[in-house]
């Protein structure tokens, strides 16, 4: 695990990169990282997560700055500049099932090729995608998901790169952590090493490349 | 009585101690207010929290303690907070007792249409798919027409949620169940005939011989 300043990973982050990025409607989403890709400008990006966030916040700032041409989500209806983007034909949006896309990127962090689920099925989800019968049950396969870079956001940090999480600032952040090429994370506490007991890492440390600074 | 305190009412008498929850957005948000003081619920929001309470005095927010839509609650003694697999683990795996979520339409063998209107409100389904995939009994709490045309129709004419049907539908008007893919007539709503609810309801409805007035 290295330190870093949000300045310094963001210019690690090329055009075009595909991103995860944790939080629901912007809770537990790392703002830091999210404002200096607006600052620095990053464009043609693929980002994935649960949702777009609303205008001004969280993710929806990269969708304000027209920064994003596909987004992977479960809603975006909470977003009018998501929608509005998605009719002109600017931005590319999948929408997956929210319990499926969180299945999609675990299975892509735990070296999985993908995931059976019945949700879909009989349903426009299931359009150009494979099915199988399991003990008479029908199941979509619903491949697994990987990206380039992990921007994740938790509520304590140690010196070494263990992390927790509070109340429902947690969701996508600990899976997303696992499914990526490189994990950059925002913590709102850095703290000495044992201050997260054993029992309370949920990230333990070897998954964090990159611990941003405080300012 | 509003239509939908009469829904909210209706639906909070099917909820009982040690049941774990989801209510969706809308109508179904109401019914946790209308649950009797000792009966004791879990009421899971899907963002990650079981054990969801009621929204925080002023003052008493905080930033990182929200419901599926964002906003504010509180968590209640013994709630519990966990990641987002987990939260549908739950979701598909059969453990939530009961979600009841609103609906555009409910078709006469109980399928749900509740996510989508194709070229005019494109939302996402969030967790309606799974919720109605995966949980052990869906619950539909809605007014029983939208500007005076019937809501329950003999087929879905928007995309569905899932090929499961639904278990039970609570409108203003009436309680219908779906058993063996029939729509049946339980309770009418207050003030309400058998009549007036066949009236308003597009999809064939069987009629028990006695079907009494929904208890509130």
């Amino acid at each position: 695990m290295k330190t870093i300043s949000e300045v310094d990973a963001v210019a690690l982050i090329p055009d075009g990169a595909t991103l995860m990025i944790g939080g629901f409607m912007g809770v537990g989403t790392p703002e830091r990282l999210v404002d200096e890709l607006v600052r620095q400008g990053k464009r043609n990006l693929t980002v994935i997560a649960n949702d777009t966030a609303l205008p001004g916040r969280g993710i929806g700032k990269l969708v304000d700055a027209n920064l994003v041409t596909r987004t992977i989500a479960s809603h975006i209806g909470l977003n009018p500049e998501t929608q509005k983007q998605m009719i002109a034909g600017k931005m590319a949006v999948d929408l997956v099932p929210q319990g499926t896309l969180i299945e999609r990127i675990r299975a892509g962090g735990c070296g999985l090729g993908g995931v059976l689920t019945p949700t879909g099925i009989g349903t426009v989800v299931e359009e150009g995608k494979q099915k199988v019968e399991v003990n008479g049950k029908k199941y979509l396969v619903e491949v697994a998901l990987r990206a380039d870079f992990a921007l994740v956001n938790a509520f304590m940090a140690d010196y070494l790169g263990n992390l927790a999480y509070v109340l429902t600032s947690r969701n996508f952040n600990p899976v997303m952590v696992m499914a990526a090429e490189t994990t950059m994370v925002c913590a709102e506490h850095i703290v000495p090493v044992g201050l997260i007991a054993p029992d309370h890492v949920i990230t333990p440390a070897p998954l964090v490349d990159y611990l941003i600074r405080n300012r | 009585m509003d239509a939908q305190t009469i829904i909210a009412k209706r639906i909070a008498r099917e909820l009982k101690t040690d049941m774990l929850v989801n209510l969706g957005i809308g109508i179904p948000t109401k019914v946790a207010n209308f649950i009797p003081k000792d009966v004791k619920v879990f009421f899971q929001s899907e963002n990650g929290l079981i054990g969801t309470g009621p929204i925080p005095e002023e003052g008493m927010a905080h930033p990182l303690l929200t419901d599926a839509g964002g906003n504010p609650v509180t968590a209640l003694p013994g709630a519990s907070t966990f990641d987002s697999a987990m939260s549908f683990g739950l979701i598909r795996g059969g453990h939530v007792d009961v979600t009841v979520l609103g609906a555009l339409q409910v078709d006469g063998s109980g399928l749900l249409a509740n996510w989508m209107i194709p070229g005019k409100m494109v939302p996402g389904m969030g967790g309606a798919m799974d919720l109605v995939t995966g949980a052990k009994r869906v619950i539909i709490a809605m007014q029983h027409t939208a500007k005076g045309k019937p809501k329950i129709v003999e087929s879905c004419t928007l995309p569905l949620t899932s090929v499961r049907p639904i278990d039970m539908l609570v409108s203003e008007m009436a309680v219908i169940t779906f058993k063996d893919g029939k729509a049946t007539l339980q309770e009418t709503g207050p003030g309400v005939t058998a009549e007036q609810v066949v009236a308003a309801t597009a999809a064939k409805l069987v009629l028990p011989e006695k079907i009494p007035e929904m208890p509130l």
